[in-house]
């Protein structure tokens, strides 16, 4: 039964990584169902995975064990969010390239939390590791059953987070009012407008809840993973993230499939590691797993080509409705 | 009509600059690194001209600074041409590793020829190997519709990983985490002007850099090819009742895109460091050239003089750290900022509106 | 009646774009349960004004007032509050939600935190069996008719509680019989106390649906009329501004031999199930002008493009004099004599961004004269761009501006300018006056008579009858891709091309009159 075992850890471990990506596609999900292109993904990410380190840090400064990880979720939260007002008010309402918006905050993201570490931790390239991070939460009677229990029911509170964001994204946005009028401000902004729906509103709420979820989505790398900041703590999950969102479609279930999947890529090559034969797998393979897969996604080579929200990409001018 | 909008917006935005809006995006992103700085307790002043001392503070600096304008310089070009043609490549950071990766090996792997033969051979083989990759995108943009954007994004990625492994396979030096010296018969440094600046490293590179320029704009506005490209660029659908193969002029844009950003990994490989290290991220150089193009506003002088700027912000960064205790990622801040600007126009527009409302009152169309 | 409130009283509405006024002190009054028309032509103003009346645009000056009540109309949502709604001539629907889910969007009927979709589809079905609109609530809006789509705009409207219906050019994309269908929609919405305007510059819809009809002029109001009192000639008079002859002064030369066959030509559609364009057949003579009729949609374009070499031939083929042209690309075709003059002029004809001279070259830069082994020869293509602009009379501030900075009217003449200097021998004009003030069609006409006179092959597609009857020497008609039938100049009459436009293969005439 070994077998069985490696295979529950492995899938548990799949969820951990899978988590961060959850969080990061359904950021990007609302934000392009809106209407606007969020390039920005890993710099949000890299916010959030800053201010989980620097929140935790601080909480644990003042004397907090176990709140701590909490308040750097909400750290990391309030400086994705940062990057999000940016995103909205340069494109939404000077209606800048969204695509170099979202060029400009990865590079900034990457510099400034950088920047600062070095400023607050007197040089150094990465914070100080944290004593209090996340604890796995085993759910009672469920984790208990056999193989299931390992694998899905045993693990960060984050990561269940992430399992309830999937129906609870899908239902708002197919199932309820706000739902159907952010899709409409994302395909046909002038449709949505002269009914009377605040097209600059909605996609300002988009956006900012883009920079929150991917802001969440940094936040569990540092305090599940790696329990510091640097510049390597997301180094390209944000675009592994907006893979994944295209690869799902634009739509939460799909992207559950493809953030399991490629969160499976990233946990295998972690996984493989412990075998000897390992050495002989070109791992940058599967490093390139994600990218390739979308790419041929895109390009119509598997399944059909798919396009993205129609208005997406392209700032709303009332004066040419 | 999405699609053919935004291409359409992705050239009129960068061209129709006015001269006013990357200077005074200049002295904004100075000005945000100031109140960076300020907030992290240096004195600014002190470190920019601790920058400035850095950068003009000998021979082998001013080479040494030569030296880091030229990536900058061709990545700028490369995104520039692409914007021209209406193309967004914000993937020249895979071209530039693939042209890396290509010289490296037949720097490397070819043993037996001479100078004059080799290090042609070399250069003219990384720039086709990033030009290709340029290919695919433009491939997959004008024969299967996938936005070039995502596509590059994932293409630099790929790139990196395909690096990674074909130079730790082909190349590796034993032992390390980067390949071994590139053969001297493929060398491209210029080593009696290298005695001559006190060992900075000097190379052909930005020679190849200033002609590229000359040639950006003779092949964009002297010759037929480039009056098609810069057609496609601004509008795709008249270029196309015109007679204008719009697929395949898109497809070469990106190939000449990739293929300067392809020559900017060459030189760095076979001009400056003779080796190319495995590497976790990219070098940024790529994205480095979308802030070049775009404060440059597409025209090869403005590329010229922004990488000359760049450059001169990234070398002098070290003696800010030196000499000021500031991080070095403070210029990439101001980079960003800059960009930034740039790119929200609307921003510096509001600043100088006043002046110019009245200039700006006539292009309007009447609805 | 006359007693009563207005339900919408204009009062010196003023409304300025940079360097223009598009609504100069307009007033008006729409009175309850009336069809009210608003007359004039492309640019006066019409679209301007009712976009203030739904909060899109907000005027300089003046006022509005609803049922007595001054109001300020910030946007859509305070004009749809006050029961105003907009049947858009560019329809605004989300192609991929449902007929129901388009409708209701904005104010969802709710069942706790859930859009109510089974009575947001009973309340669409509810309307529209009250006012006779049929629509299925469940399907896409990209699976519906364009009729259908209006339909669903104009419940839109209704489902907001609009008491106040405005309608911009609803006919511009319907069939004849769609049109007429409309017709009652309108007579019936009417009839049940809502209040109508209708923007249009077709006189035949306004004499036969209005109560009442508005002149509008360079953005002022020349004259309020009871349509029952007056006559088209007089509407077109007041829109115009002086007595319109419909009459060109040119002679008429009789067609040569023919130029251009076009056998059996057939295009498949995206999904294959059905064929755009299905075995079209015909062929134009020298000094010819061959008219298509028809709504537009019909497979007007894919016919152009499938000549021009834009779009693929699946069958059948395109011949110019002796030449076979089935299979050459779009570059052989224009070096072989064919030219377009394209119905969108800025996205497909133009490239706004270049220079005037630039734009001059668009379809001759491979030319030999404009330059050698690869490279451009500046100087001819100035030369060249010069020579055109004055003899074609195009104005602009030099040929080193922008296409943009030029009018409508004068990007226009820079294509006929080019596409006639070429000398081809057949030219393809689609909607060539398209959006021109009448100054401006009357030199596009007599260009074309020229080019006709002087021996090329035109086929001329319109939307507009009158255009067509004034310049053809005989009319085709096209639906649903195919050809239903063509007239000699003499023989034409609403009634048959009518029919034909709904789809009535015409009875004894048969194609290839040569």
């Amino acid at each position: 039964m070994d077998w069985l075992n490696d295979i529950a850890n492995l899938t548990n471990s799949t969820f951990v990584f899978t988590t961060a990506l959850i969080f990061g596609a359904m950021g990007g999900l609302f934000s392009e169902r809106s209407g606007v292109f969020n390039i920005g993904l890993e710099g949000m990410m890299t916010g959030g995975a800053f201010g989980a380190a620097i929140g935790a840090y601080y909480a644990e400064q003042s004397g907090l064990t176990s709140s701590a990880p909490w308040l750097g979720i909400l750290a990391g939260i309030a400086c994705s969010v940062v990057f999000a007002l940016l995103l909205a008010y340069t494109t939404v309402t000077l209606k800048a390239n969204q695509a170099i918006v979202g060029v400009v905050i990865n590079i900034l993201a990457v510099a400034v939390t950088l920047y600062l570490v070095k400023v607050i931790f007197n040089g150094a390239g990465d914070t100080d590791t944290l004593n209090n991070v996340l604890d796995k939460w085993a759910i009672p009677v469920l984790s208990d059953i056999p193989f299931f229990g390992k694998a899905l029911f045993n693990t960060y509170p984050t990561t269940y987070m992430a399992y309830l964001l999937v129906p609870i994204s899908a239902y708002v946005l197919y199932k309820t009012p706000f739902g159907l009028r952010l899709r409409s401000v994302g395909e046909h902004p002038g449709a949505a407008d002269t009914v009377g729906i605040n097209v600059i509103k909605y996609r300002y709420i988009g956006v900012i809840l883009s920079g929150v979820l991917a802001g969440i989505g940094g936040a569990t790398i540092t305090l599940t993973t790696t329990a510091n900041f640097s510049h390597t703590t997301v180094s390209g999950q944000g675009f592994i993230a907006l893979a994944a969102m295209i690869f799902g479609r634009w739509n939460p279930w799909g992207v559950l499939g493809a953030t399991f999947f490629f969160g499976m890529a990233q946990a295998l090559r972690n996984f493989v590691k412990l075998y000897d034969w390992s050495k002989d797998i070109p791992m940058e393979f599967l490093y390139m797993l994600p990218y390739v897969l979308t790419l041929l996604v895109l390009a119509g080579a598997v399944g059909k080509g798919v396009k993205g929200p129609a208005a997406a990409g392209e700032a709303y001018d009332p004066s040419k409705r | 009509m999405s699609e053919n909008q935004s291409v359409r917006k992705w050239s009129r935005i960068f061209v129709a600059s006015s001269i006013w809006v990357p200077i005074i995006a200049i002295i904004l992103g100075l000005i945000c690194g100031a109140i960076v700085m300020w907030i992290g307790g240096f004195n600014a002043w002190d470190a920019y001209s601790a920058l400035f001392k850095k950068v003009f503070g000998s021979k082998y600096d001013i080479g040494e600074t030569i030296r880091t304008i030229t990536p900058l310089l061709f990545t700028g070009l490369s995104v520039g041409f692409a914007f021209r043609a209406g193309l967004f490549n914000i993937g020249a950071d895979g071209q530039f590793i693939m042209g890396m990766t290509g010289a490296t090996i037949l720097g490397i792997k070819i043993d037996f020829l001479p100078w004059i033969l080799h290090a042609p051979i070399a250069v003219l083989g990384g720039m086709i190997v990033g030009g290709l990759w340029g290919a695919l995108a433009g491939y997959l943009k004008s024969s299967r519709g996938v936005n070039e954007v995502i596509s590059c994004i994932m293409l630099n990625w790929i790139a990196l990983y395909l690096s990674n492994y074909l130079i730790r396979t082909l190349v590796l030096k034993q032992g390390s985490q980067r390949s071994e010296e590139i053969q001297s018969s493929a060398s491209m440094s210029i080593d009696w002007l290298s005695k001559a600046m006190d060992n900075a490293r000097m190379d052909w590179g930005i020679v190849f850099g200033l002609i590229c320029t000359s040639l950006f704009y003779i092949i964009l506005w002297r010759t037929k090819q480039g009056y098609e490209l810069r057609a496609v660029g601004f509008n795709p659908e008249a270029a196309r009742f015109s007679g204008i193969n719009v697929s395949k002029n898109m497809l070469k844009s990106m190939m000449i895109s990739g293929m300067i950003a392809g020559l900017g990994g060459v030189f760095e490989v076979l001009g400056v460091f003779h080796y190319q290290v495995i590497s976790a991220a990219s070098s940024g150089y790529g994205f480095d050239g979308i802030a070049v193009a775009l404060l440059g506003g597409n025209h090869p002088v403005g590329i010229l003089l922004s990488s000359i700027l760049f450059g001169v912000l990234t070398y002098g960064s070290a003696g800010m750290n030196f000499t000021a205790g500031v991080p070095t990622e403070i210029v990439r801040i101001v980079i960003g900022c800059v960009i930034f600007f740039v790119a929200s126009q609307g921003l510096i527009q509001m600043l100088y509106k006043p002046f110019t409302a009245r200039r700006d009152a006539k292009r309007k169309e009447a609805a | 009646m006359g007693q009563a409130v207005p339900v919408v009283e204009l009062k010196g509405i003023t409304k300025r774009f940079p360097g223009i006024v598009a609504n100069d002190g307009i007033s008006l009054q729409l009175r309850k349960g009336e069809i009210h028309a608003l007359l004039g032509e492309n640019g006066a103003g019409k679209s301007t004004l009712m976009s203030i009346l739904f909060g899109l645009y907000q005027p300089d000056e003046g006022e509005i007032h609803i049922n007595g009540a001054k109001e300020t109309i910030d946007g859509p949502g305070k004009a749809i509050k006050l029961g105003i709604g907009m049947v858009h001539q560019h329809f605004k629907l989300v192609q991929n939600f449902t007929v129901a889910e388009n409708i209701v969007l904005g104010i969802e009927p709710r069942r706790g935190m859930s859009i109510n979709y089974r009575k947001a589809n009973d309340r669409v079905r509810e309307l529209s069996e009250q006012y006779g609109l049929k629509v299925d609530p469940t399907v896409q809006v990209q699976e519906i008719t364009v009729g259908m789509q209006q339909r669903v705009e104009i419940l839109k409207t209704l489902y907001r509680g609009a008491e106040i219906l405005i309608f911009d050019e609803p006919t511009a994309v319907l069939t004849v019989q769609e049109i007429q269908e409309l017709m009652q929609i309108l007579r019936n919405l009417a009839a049940e106390g809502k209040s109508i305007i209708l923007i249009t510059h077709k006189l035949k819809e306004i004499m036969e649906v209005s109560d009442r009809v508005t002149v509008i002029r360079r953005g002022k109001v020349i004259d309020t009329l009871v349509t029952a009192e007056t006559n088209e000639s007089e509407l077109a008079e007041k829109m115009v501004g002086r007595r319109v002859s419909f009459e060109l002064e040119q002679e008429r030369c009789e067609p040569g031999e023919v130029l251009v066959k076009i056998n059996n030509l057939t295009v498949h559609g995206s999904d294959k199930s059905k064929n755009i364009l299905e075995d079209i057949t015909f062929n134009i003579r020298a000094g010819e002008i061959y008219g298509l009729a028809g709504v537009d949609g019909n497979g007007q374009r894919e016919l152009v493009e499938a000549i021009t070499g834009i779009r693929q031939i699946h069958a059948g083929g395109v011949t110019l004099g002796n030449v076979d042209l089935t299979q050459a690309g779009v570059r052989e075709r224009m070096v072989a004599g064919i030219a377009q003059i394209p119905e969108d002029r800025q996205k497909h004809g133009l490239v706004l961004d270049f220079k005037v001279s630039e734009n001059m070259v668009l379809t001759t830069y491979k030319d030999s004269r404009f330059g050698k082994n690869g490279f451009l020869n500046e100087k001819e293509i100035e030369r060249h761009a010069a020579k055109l602009t004055s003899e074609f009379d195009v104005r602009s501030a030099g040929i080193h501006v922008s296409m943009r900075s030029l009018s409508g009217g004068n990007q226009q003449k820079a294509i006929i300018a080019r596409e006639l200097t070429r000398d081809p021998q057949l030219l393809i004009a689609v909607q060539p006056t398209r959006g021109l003030d009448i100054g401006a069609i009357q030199f596009v006409h007599e260009r074309l008579m020229q080019a006709k006179n002087e021996g090329k092959a035109i086929l001329l597609i319109s939307y507009e009858l009158d255009e067509l009857y004034k310049m053809s020497d005989r009319i085709a008609v096209i639906n649903e891709g195919r050809i239903m039938g063509e007239l000699e100049r003499d023989e034409v009459d609403d009634e048959k091309l009518g029919l034909m436009m709904a789809g009535n293969i015409l009875g004894s005439k048969d194609g290839g009159a040569a």
